[in-house]
C-alpha cells in the first residue's frame, strides 16, 4: 500500500468547489491502494478543466488534444504493455470531438481506464452544452434550450459489450476511488463515467441535485447480466445508480493480436529478419 | 532513342488480372537479368472501367515510363482504342479473344484452346508473352511452382503444361519481333520491389514497431506491407478509425519509446494537421509518409501528382521544425525513409517522406539493400542517474531535450500540448514562452547541418539545367540524356530533401546554368516557389503536368521548346 503524499501536492488553475478536487483525491486514494508508484502509471488526457488532472499529481502524463486523449493511450499501451495506462477528460472531449475514438476504443478493448469527467457542460470554454447535456438546457450557446438528445456513455458502452463499465460520483471519493482500482484490475477496457458538478457553469445538476438522486447499487445487482445492465445504464433523472454497472470478459486486444505481447520500445531492428523478409522479394 | 529498351502495356478492365500478368512478366524480367521499370495506371473502381500496367524492360538501367509502346496485351477492346496510335513501328499488339485490331499490327490469341478453364488465362498471356520476348521457359516455370505451391502438384503441373502450350503457340506464329540484347548484369541477386513496399523496408531496417493509419490509396501499401512481415518482426500496426486517431497512436507509441510510422495520402494528411503540431510542441518523434495523389479534396483518387508540398510544408498550426524527404527513386525510397526515422529521433519531431502514385507502384529491379552500412539508430534513453530532477524540456543550446522512455526508471515524462517550464506542466508565462519557443526553433539548424544535398548528373553550368523532386527524377534524367545526344549540353539537379534548403547546397550550381527549368507534377510550381522563398531564385522557366499522368521524358522536351 503507497501513500497518498507520495503522488505530491500542486497548485491547480480549477475553480474552488469544483468537483474536479474529489475526483483527483479519488484517483490518488486508489493509486496508493492498488500501491502504484507515480512512475509506473502513464496518464493520458485531452484539452478542458477535466483534463488539466494529470497536471496535479506526480505521474506520467502526455496531455494532448482536445477529444484525443484515448488514441496516445492505446498507442502506448500496445508498445509499452507494463505501463498502467490511465485516460482522463471531460464530457464535451470524451463524448464530443473524441466521441469516434471511444466507440473505436469500446470496440478495440486495449487494457486501460478511461474516467470520464462528466459535468454535462463545457467547462474551460465557459459553458456551452456537451453531449450529456440534458434536453431543454438552456446554455448562452443554446438559448432556446438543448434540442439534441442526451448522449447516454454508459448506454453505449454496454451496448458495445465493453468489459467494464461504472459510474462514479465525485461526491462519493471512497467509492470512486475503488471503481478506477476495480476498472485498473478488469483486463480490458474499461469506463469510468463520474457525475462531476460543475460549480460555475451547471446551475442545474449540482451537488445538491445529484445528493438527491444518486444511489449506491448493491450486491443483489448482477453486472453481468447484459439486459439488467442496459436498463440501469439507462436509469438517469429522479434516481441515478453509481457502482459497476457491467461486466464482460471479451480478450483484450493485446491478447487477441499474435503481433502484440511484450515491449516494443527501444528495439533496434533485427537486420538478419530484415534482410530475410526482403529477400522475399527475389 | 536512348536506351535499346521494350515497352508492354497490359490493359483491361480492374477484375481481369491485368495485374497479376503484369507482376509475373515483371518478375521473369528481373529474374533473366534485365532492368524494369512499371508505371501502373487504375481507375477508382474495384471492377470494370480501363487499368494499364506499363513495363518498361531493358538490358540497361531504366527509370521513367515511356509514351512509346512495342507490346499492347489487349484483354478487352478498349485497350486496342485507346492505345493502338502508341504503338511504335516494330510494335505489336496481343488481342484477347474476340478483340477486333483496328488496322493496328496483331496477333490474336486463341486462350480458349490453351486453356483448359479461364483461371488459366494468366499463365497463358506469361508464357505468350515470354516467348515472344525470349525469356527462358524455365524462368516462368519457376515462378509457377513458386506461385503455386501451397496448391499441389495437380495445379502446378496444369500450369506448366498451359505455358508451355502457350509458348509453343507464339513460337509457331514466328512473329517478327525484335529480341532485346541479353543483359549484361545477369546473374546477379536483385530483387523486385515498388515505391511503397521500398519505404516499408526502410522503416523495418530502421526498426519500426508500431504502424498506426488509416487506408487511403496510394499510401495503403505501405502499411500492409508492414502488416504482412508484422509477426517475423515483431510489431503492432493498427488500422485505426480515422487519421486523427492514427496520428495520435502514432505519437503515444512514440512517446512510449517505438519507433512508429503512419502512412497516409493528402486527404488523411489534411486531417492529421493538429497531430502534426501536437508532435511539434511535445517534441515527440514520428514518420509521416504522404504518397501524393490530385487533389483538391478526393481529386483523382488512384492517379499521380506532386502537388502537396506546400501542405506538408506548412501542416499544422504554429512554428516548429520539420523536415522533408522526398525519394526519386526505390534506393532513396529505402535509404530516406531509414533515415527519417532517424531525424526524427534526432529533433524529437515531425519528419516527412513525401512520394507519390507513380513511385507508389512503380516496381523495379534493385540490388538488395546493403543493411550493413545503415547507421547505429538513435534511441531515446531509458534511464537516469538523478531521476529526481528529470526535465523533458530541459533547455539546452542544441534545443535538443533528453528523451526518456516512461516507466523504465523512477523519472516521470512530463509531455503537454499547451505551453509548458521544463518539466512538461502548463504555462502561460510570457517568458518561458519565448523560451521554449526558441529552444524549439533552435533544433531547425541541427536539420540544417545534416541537410541530403541535390544531386547533380551532368556538367556544372549545362546549356539546360532540369530541376525537379521526388518521382519525377527518372522522366527528367532521361530528358536530359536525350537533349545531350541531340547537341544541347543538359544536366539534373534533384533534391531528394526538400526541406529545409540550404541554399549554399546549390546556389552556384543554379547561377552556373544557362537555363534553369523547374519541372514538377503541379499546377503552380510549388517546389519553383520554395526555391524563391529560400533563396530568392528565380528560374527560367517551368514544365508542370498535372493530368494525373507521370512524367515521361517525352513530356518534358516537347515543352522546353
Ligand atoms: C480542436 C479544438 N477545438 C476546440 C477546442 C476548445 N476547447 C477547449 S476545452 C473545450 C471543451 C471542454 O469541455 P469538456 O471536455 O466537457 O471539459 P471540461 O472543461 O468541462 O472539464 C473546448 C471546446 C480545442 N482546444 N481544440
Ligand atoms: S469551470 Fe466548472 S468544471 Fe471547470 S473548474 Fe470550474 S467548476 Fe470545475
Amino acid at each position: 500500500m503507497g501513500r497518498i503524499e507520495d503522488y505530491g501536492e500542486f497548485e491547480t488553475a480549477w475553480c474552488p468547489g469544483c468537483g474536479n478536487f474529489r475526483i483527483l483525491d479519488a484517483v490518488k486514494k486508489a493509486l496508493a491502494d492498488m500501491d502504484l508508484p507515480p512512475h509506473k502509471v502513464a496518464y493520458f488526457s485531452g484539452i478542458g478543466q477535466a483534463a488539466k488532472l494529470p497536471h496535479y499529481f506526480k505521474c506520467n502524463m502526455f496531455n494532448g488534444l482536445h477529444g484525443r486523449g484515448l488514441p496516445p493511450a492505446q498507442g502506448a499501451k500496445l508498445v509499452n504493455p507494463e505501463l498502467a495506462v490511465f485516460c482522463h477528460s471531460g464530457d464535451g472531449c470524451n463524448y464530443g470531438e473524441g466521441g469516434n475514438h471511444f466507440l473505436a476504443a469500446l470496440r478495440r478493448n486495449v487494457d486501460m481506464v478511461l474516467v470520464a469527467h462528466d459535468n454535462q457542460i463545457y467547462g474551460l470554454t465557459k459553458g456551452q452544452a456537451s453531449p450529456t447535456t440534458e434536453e431543454g438546457h438552456v446554455t448562452k450557446a443554446q438559448p432556446w434550450g438543448v434540442k439534441s438528445s442526451m448522449f447516454k456513455p454508459l448506454a453505449v458502452a454496454v451496448a458495445l459489450r465493453a468489459n467494464f463499465v461504472a459510474r462514479g460520483f465525485a461526491g462519493n471519493v471512497d467509492q470512486l476511488a475503488d471503481l478506477i482500482r476495480q476498472a485498473h484490475e478488469t483486463p480490458g477496457f474499461a469506463l469510468v463515467d463520474v457525475l462531476q458538478p460543475c460549480v460555475t457553469f451547471n446551475k442545474v445538476n449540482t451537488f445538491a441535485w445529484y445528493k438527491e438522486r444518486v444511489y449506491e447499487l448493491d450486491d443483489s445487482y448482477d453486472p453481468t447480466d447484459f439486459d439488467a445492465a442496459m436498463k440501469k445504464a439507462e436509469e438517469f433523472g429522479d434516481r441515478i445508480p453509481t457502482g459497476v454497472i457491467y461486466r464482460n470478459d471479451r480478450p483484450n486486444f493485446c491478447e487477441a493480436l499474435v503481433t502484440c505481447g511484450g515491449e516494443l520500445f527501444n528495439k533496434p531492428a533485427d537486420r538478419g529478419l530484415v534482410r530475410s523478409v526482403m529477400m522475399q522479394y527475389a | 532513342m536512348a536506351i535499346e529498351c521494350i515497352n508492354i502495356l497490359i490493359g483491361g478492365e480492374a477484375g481481369q488480372g491485368l495485374a497479376t500478368v503484369g507482376q509475373l512478366l515483371s518478375k521473369c524480367l528481373v529474374r533473366s537479368g534485365y532492368h524494369i521499370s512499371v508505371t501502373q495506371d487504375y481507375m477508382s473502381r474495384v471492377r470494370g472501367g480501363h487499368n494499364t500496367f506499363a513495363i518498361r524492360c531493358s538490358a540497361q538501367p531504366v527509370s521513367a515510363p515511356l509514351d512509346r509502346v512495342d507490346v499492347l496485351v489487349a484483354l478487352n477492346q478498349e485497350t486496342v482504342t485507346l492505345h493502338k496510335d502508341q504503338l511504335g513501328e516494330r510494335g505489336i499488339a496481343l488481342l484477347g479473344e474476340s478483340i477486333d485490331d483496328e488496322g493496328a499490327r496483331a496477333l490474336a490469341v486463341p486462350y480458349k484452346q490453351l486453356i483448359p478453364k479461364r483461371l488459366f488465362e494468366n499463365t497463358s498471356a506469361l508464357g505468350v508473352l515470354c516467348a515472344l520476348l525470349g525469356i527462358d521457359r524455365e524462368v516462368p516455370a519457376e515462378l509457377m511452382r513458386q506461385t503455386f505451391k501451397k496448391k499441389g502438384e495437380d495445379i502446378i503441373n496444369q500450369n506448366l503444361e498451359v505455358l508451355d502450350k502457350s509458348m509453343q503457340w507464339l513460337r509457331d506464329q514466328s512473329p517478327d519481333f525484335p529480341a532485346l540484347p541479353a543483359p549484361p548484369d545477369a546473374g546477379r541477386e536483385k530483387i523486385m520491389i515498388n515505391g511503397n513496399e521500398a519505404i516499408a523496408l526502410g522503416a523495418m531496417a530502421a526498426g519500426v514497431r508500431f504502424c498506426s493509419f488509416y487506408p487511403m490509396t496510394p499510401s495503403t501499401s505501405v502499411a500492409l506491407t508492414l502488416i504482412a512481415n508484422a509477426e517475423t518482426l515483431g510489431m503492432v500496426a493498427e488500422q485505426a478509425e480515422d487519421e486523427i486517431a492514427a496520428v495520435n497512436m502514432g505519437l503515444g507509441a512514440s512517446f512510449a519509446g517505438a519507433r512508429a510510422i503512419v502512412p497516409t495520402s493528402g486527404g488523411g494528411l489534411a486531417l492529421m494537421c493538429e497531430g502534426i503540431s501536437l508532435a511539434g510542441i511535445t517534441e515527440t518523434p514520428l514518420v509521416f509518409v504522404l504518397a501524393m495523389r490530385p487533389g483538391p479534396a478526393t481529386g483523382l483518387p488512384t492517379r499521380t501528382e506532386q502537388g502537396d508540398l506546400d501542405l506538408v510544408l506548412y501542416a499544422g498550426h504554429g512554428e516548429f521544425p520539420r523536415a522533408i524527404f522526398a525519394p526519386g527513386d526505390l534506393e532513396q525510397c529505402f535509404r530516406l525513409t531509414h533515415r527519417a526515422f532517424d531525424q526524427a529521433e534526432k529533433v524529437q519531431g515531425p519528419v516527412f517522406v513525401l512520394t507519390d502514385q507513380y513511385l507508389a507502384d512503380n516496381y523495379r529491379d534493385v540490388v538488395p539493400f546493403d543493411l550493413d552500412s545503415l547507421p547505429e539508430p538513435v534511441m531515446p534513453g531509458e534511464s537516469t542517474d538523478d531521476p529526481a530532477s528529470y526535465e523533458r524540456y530541459a533547455v539546452t543550446e542544441s534545443g535538443v531535450s533528453p528523451r526518456l522512455v516512461p516507466g523504465t526508471g523512477e523519472h516521470l515524462v512530463v509531455v503537454d500540448s499547451d505551453e509548458h517550464y521544463p518539466n512538461g506542466h502548463i504555462t502561460e508565462d510570457h517568458g518561458v514562452r519565448i523560451e521554449m519557443q526558441d529552444k524549439r526553433m533552435r533544433k531547425e539548424q541541427i536539420l540544417k547541418n545534416d541537410v541530403v544535398p541535390p544531386l547533380l548528373v551532368g556538367e556544372e553550368g549545362a546549356d539546360v539545367l532540369l530541376v525537379c523532386w521526388g518521382s519525377t527524377q527518372g522522366p527528367a534524367l532521361e530528358a536530359a540524356q536525350l537533349l545531350n545526344e541531340q547537341g544541347t549540353s543538359a544536366a539534373v539537379l534533384h533534391f531528394s530533401q526538400v526541406w529545409p534548403l540550404v541554399p549554399e547546397q546549390y546556389a552556384e550550381t543554379l547561377d552556373a546554368a544557362k537555363k534553369v527549368v523547374v519541372v514538377e507534377g503541379n499546377a503552380t510550381g510549388q517546389f519553383a516557389t520554395l526555391l524563391k522563398i529560400a533563396g530568392c531564385f528565380e528560374p527560367d522557366g517551368r514544365v508542370l503536368r498535372y493530368d494525373g499522368l507521370p512524367f515521361t521524358a517525352q513530356y518534358i522536351l516537347e515543352r522546353l521548346g
